[in-house]
């Protein structure tokens, strides 16, 4: 088994003994093997970034195990440059989700633990799988530990929010399981995704392949106008529920235009360009809007995680080595930036126990330790140079402008926007009086929660200064995939 | 020396001697936990799927009784499973068949042996008669089961309306049977498909008796707009019977689709599939649709099980394509895939409603289930498995089913099936909903029955490895898979 088989396989191993630590009375041992389990799964992935060679495109790491004889089906994993950064940020942000968690889940620890853990290990599989079934299986996977998360420790609303999240994620994926069945039979029995990327198709298979994986990865994006799950979501998700959402989950259907939409309809991805353009800069632009008016503060944060997945999409279809890297990097930054505001916002949470921007103002004057990483956080979130926010957006916004002035110009509507209305919210949420009795209550951030803020707050800060490792990483891949894109499969 | 080919039933002549000789010894047993009457039934039971799995291992086919019966793997396998699918059910009807009255004899045993007997015979069957025959020895005793409670009113409904409308059906079956014998002048299944194949007779008799034995096999199999008994039996009937009606029972009516249609009839492929596509598409809507509006458990099970036949049913139709059988195996043997992966799932969730029930209490509603994770997190695992793998989500056995099942349409290449492919997601998109309802109720609702869940230690550890299996079966579907395809290949390629 190599490194990249465990990182997969060591959160689900220890989340399924989770599972199985029921009684009552267990739950500091749950706890902290749920710590030792999250910490191990980071620890499998170091060797992983030392092993990475740059400069190729290739798969690296690959294994290859047959899986199903009968269908071809196979257990082929492997990483390359636009996977890669995915798997330690997966297990990254499952550490500090098992950490936010520590003290504030009482009830059922284990099955929380374990639900986080196994989604964990879902979704690097997600990530690494290079074989079609084998990555559909993993994608449909996370929907249960979702699902059971949402609605076992969400919000008043949380059995409608489970549904909406299970069924609208499912009609999209079901959908492109009949695309991946398709592409079984036209390439004469093979599921495997890089022989599919040379299988020439022809322009209505092309077309039809083309919007069934749309189905399923803009649903997951989300994109507009099929983003209306999220905002439901997020806001009756528990804390580390909605923060591993938007850091990772969000990135699948992203990730899927990649390894999926570009490469094996590069015709139909040129043709339709356009129209993914459009919906990426409504994103961007009619959701900002939106974001600004919302008085729930995750509802907000999850109208703007639809403004900045809109700016990886954009990047995506711009068809520039600037623009799809800056989609990368877009995604690796909205990963710890979202994480770190809805984390946040539990942290307030969890002592007030509303969400709603009007029940707060002052906090600062209470929690001045928390209000400064909160800041950190919002100031990232607007894209201020200096923090990971700003990378991949100016990316992102120089390609567009290259590409057509008009549609960088609208991209870059979205600085002033997402300024407005993150600091807007910042404004109203800290600063000013002490606007009540129960926020005068407030205390102070404790050393668990000065523990995640810190670390989340340094991975911002880091790669908004020295973001080169993230960008070597990817660079041969994108090169690769545009080099790819680039030339029409039409037979 | 074996002239006659007793080896050819082996299982069967076991099963019957052992029958008459627990029924002989359960006179001699007193009390409801009728234990030795249970410990020689599950002992025979056992003994059968051995041999018939033995037999299956050794892969050869082999006819008996001047090709009356036939001893083939997909057979042979049919009835291992079907027999391991009994003694599960038994396992998980004791405790609740002796808290309901249905103990002061041994009938459940012997008639289940009975009934399990005639699945055996259905399955060996070479010839239209012996078929007709193990129908009728199956459905015979599933009436009689049906109505074992005889003081519930509920139950005896159940019965009759089991009955009268499963003797029209086999009233049909036979119909078309005797349309196909005076055409073909033959009853054997091999001479009716030679006769057919030389193309003398004339098509529209043929097509005549083709529409009957395809209702009577679609009644069989409860599929839309042949559906009318499923809910109404399986709610009616206690929960241990519907679980043989809905469990093993499912095995036979498979093999008597796949003898009848496949082995006697496969020159007639256009023709019935397209009745085939008919009901699928009918059982489809109606399941899928009419389960969402049940809140008894059972009930729901009975539409979604519609639902889940007509799958098998597009398993099977994507057989032919263009008069080319090419893509046959390829299809039944997704048929059977599916059929097998169905009847573990549906088990293991009757499971749980039995052992959730006790006495004068029936656990048969979705509330009933509520905050069982509270109560009980092994059932409810149990149970969101099962759930999970109707539904057809990976990585449960149902996705792989579905997967198989959905492959053989698009590879047939042609636009209605893909286009039926592409109805069939939709549909199970309308089943997620139902289904995940189910795990809702037992995950996110709290519990408003607070009493101790007990059930004996032989049924809790059937039911873990039952709901084991299904998820370890999702993992690992490659040994399963290759055993029915090799069934098939094996059987249809002789």
């Amino acid at each position: 088994m190599g490194w990249l088989s465990l990182a997969i396989w060591t959160p689900i191993a220890f989340g399924a003994v989770l599972l199985a630590l029921g009684k009552q009375g267990q739950e500091g041992l749950v706890r902290w093997l749920a710590l030792a389990g999250s910490l191990l799964s980071l620890l499998v992935t170091v060797p992983l970034y030392q092993g990475f060679r740059l400069g190729t495109a290739a798969m690296q790491f690959v294994e290859r195990h047959t899986w199903v004889e009968r269908f071809n089906i196979h257990y082929h994993v492997g990483l390359d440059g636009l996977s890669f950064w995915f798997v330690p940020l997966t297990a990254f942000i499952t550490v500090i989700v098992v950490i936010a968690a520590w003290e504030v889940i009482t009830e059922r620890v284990n099955q929380y633990m374990g639900a986080f853990l196994i989604l964990s290990g879902l979704m690097i599989g997600v990530f690494s799988a290079l074989d079609g079934i084998l990555f559909y299986v993993f994608f449909e996977a996370t929907l249960i530990p979702m699902y059971l998360i949402i609605g076992i420790w969400g919000g008043p609303n949380k059995i409608y929010a489970a549904f909406k999240f299970f069924l609208y994620t499912l009609l999209g994926s079901l959908l492109t399981l009949v695309a991946l069945i398709y592409l079984y039979t036209q390439s004469g029995g093979s599921f495997d995704i890089a022989t599919w990327h040379r299988l020439p198709l022809s322009s209505t298979a092309q077309t039809l392949i083309f919007f069934a994986f749309f189905a399923a990865f803009a649903v997951k994006v989300p994109m507009w106008p099929v983003h209306t799950w999220l905002p439901d979501v997020h806001v009756e998700a528990p804390t580390g529920g909605s923060a591993v959402l938007a850091a990772i989950m969000l990135k699948l259907g992203a990730y899927g235009f990649l390894r999926f939409s570009l490469p094996i309809a590069p015709d139909a991805s040129h043709r339709w360009a356009w129209l993914m353009i459009a919906l990426s800069l409504v994103a961007v632009v009619y959701v900002g809007l939106v974001a600004m008016v919302q008085k729930d503060m995750k509802k907000l944060v999850a109208y703007s995680s639809v403004a900045h997945m809109g700016f990886v999409t954009l990047g995506f279809f711009v068809f520039s080595d600037l623009g799809m890297a800056g989609g990368i990097v877009q995604m690796i930054a909205h990963g710890f930036v979202s994480g770190a505001m809805f984390l946040s916002i539990g942290v307030l949470y969890d002592r007030m126990h509303s969400r709603d921007i009007a029940a707060y103002g002052g906090v600062v004057n209470v929690m001045p330790r928390f209000a400064a990483f909160a800041l950190l956080f919002a100031m990232a979130n607007c894209g201020l140079p200096g923090t990971a926010g700003f990378v991949g957006e100016w990316m992102v916004i120089l390609a567009a402008v290259k590409a057509n002035f008009w549609i960088g110009l609208l991209a870059a509507t979205a600085l002033i926007f997402g300024a407005a209305y993150t600091l807007w919210m910042f404004k109203r949420v800290y600063l000013g009086p002490v606007a009540n009795e129960h926020v005068r209550e407030l205390t102070d951030i404790n050393g668990r929660e000065f523990l995640i803020m810190a670390l989340l707050a340094i991975a911002v800060l880091y790669m908004g200064i020295y973001p080169k490792p993230f960008t070597d990483v990817m660079d041969a891949s994108v090169a690769e995939l545009l080099r790819h894109v680039a030339v029409s499969k039409l037979p | 020396m074996d002239t006659f080919g007793w080896a050819t039933l082996t299982p069967e002549i076991l099963l019957l001697v052992m029958a008459c000789v627990i029924a002989l010894v359960d006179l001699r047993v007193t009390g409801t936990r009728r234990t030795l009457t249970y410990t020689l039934t599950l002992l025979t039971l056992a003994a059968t799927a051995l041999i018939a799995g033995w037999q299956a291992v050794q892969g050869g086919t082999a006819y008996g009784f001047s090709n009356m019966v036939v001893n083939d793997p997909m057979g042979n396998w049919l009835k291992c499973f079907a027999s391991v699918a009994m003694m599960a059910t038994l396992v998980y009807s004791r405790s609740y068949a002796g808290e309901r009255d249905m103990m002061r004899g041994g009938e459940l045993f012997i008639l289940g042996m009975f009934s399990l007997l005639g699945m055996f015979v259905m399955i060996g069957g070479n010839n239209f008669l012996v078929i007709y025959l193990g129908l009728e020895l199956l459905t015979l005793s599933s009436y009689a089961l049906v109505a074992l409670r005889r003081d519930d009113t509920t139950a005896t409904e159940a019965a009759m309306k089991y009955f009268v409308l499963g003797a029209m059906a086999s009233g049909f079956l036979l119909y078309g049977l005797s349309m196909l014998y005076g055409a073909t002048g033959s009853l054997d299944l091999g001479q009716v498909l030679k006769a057919i194949s030389s193309g003398q007779i004339r098509h529209q008799v043929l097509v005549f008796g083709v529409v009957f034995i395809v209702a009577g096999i679609a009644f069989k199999l409860g599929v839309a707009p042949f559906h009318m008994w499923v809910p109404d039996v399986y709610q009616g009937a206690p929960t241990a019977i519907t679980l043989i009606i809905g469990g093993a029972t499912k095995f036979a009516a498979f093999a008597m689709a796949m003898r009848l249609l496949v082995e006697g009839l496969l020159p007639l492929a256009i023709d019935w599939q397209q009745m085939l596509a008919v009901l699928a598409v009918a059982s489809l809507l109606v399941g899928n649709l009419a389960a969402i509006a049940q809140s008894n458990l059972k009930r729901m099970l009975a539409y979604s099980t519609i639902s889940q036949m007509g799958f098998v049913l597009l398993g099977m139709m994507s057989g032919v394509v263009r008069g080319d059988a090419a893509s046959a195996y390829n299809a039944y043997s997704s048929a059977m895939f599916y059929i097998v992966s169905y009847v573990l799932t549906t088990l293991a969730a009757f499971g749980v409603i039995l052992l959730l029930s006790r006495k004068g209490f029936e656990s048969d509603e979705i509330s009933d289930l509520a905050g069982l994770n509270q109560r009980s997190p092994l059932y409810a695992a149990v149970m969101a498995v099962c759930m999970f793998s109707m539904a057809g989500v990976p990585p449960m056995v149902g996705f792989y089913a579905k997967l198989a099942v959905l492959q053989a349409l698009v590879t047939s290449g042609l636009p209605l099936y893909v286009g039926l492919a592409a109805f069939a997601v939709v549909m199970s998109l309308i089943g997620a909903f139902y289904y995940i309802r189910v795990v809702k109720v037992m995950y996110f609702d709290a519990p408003v029955d607070a009493t101790p869940v007990v059930a004996g230690a032989d049924a809790r550890l059937v039911l873990a490895l039952n709901g084991a299996l299904v998820l370890v079966l999702g993992l690992l579907p490659g040994g399963l898979m290759a055993l029915c395809a090799q069934a098939i290949v094996k059987t249809l390629g002789t």
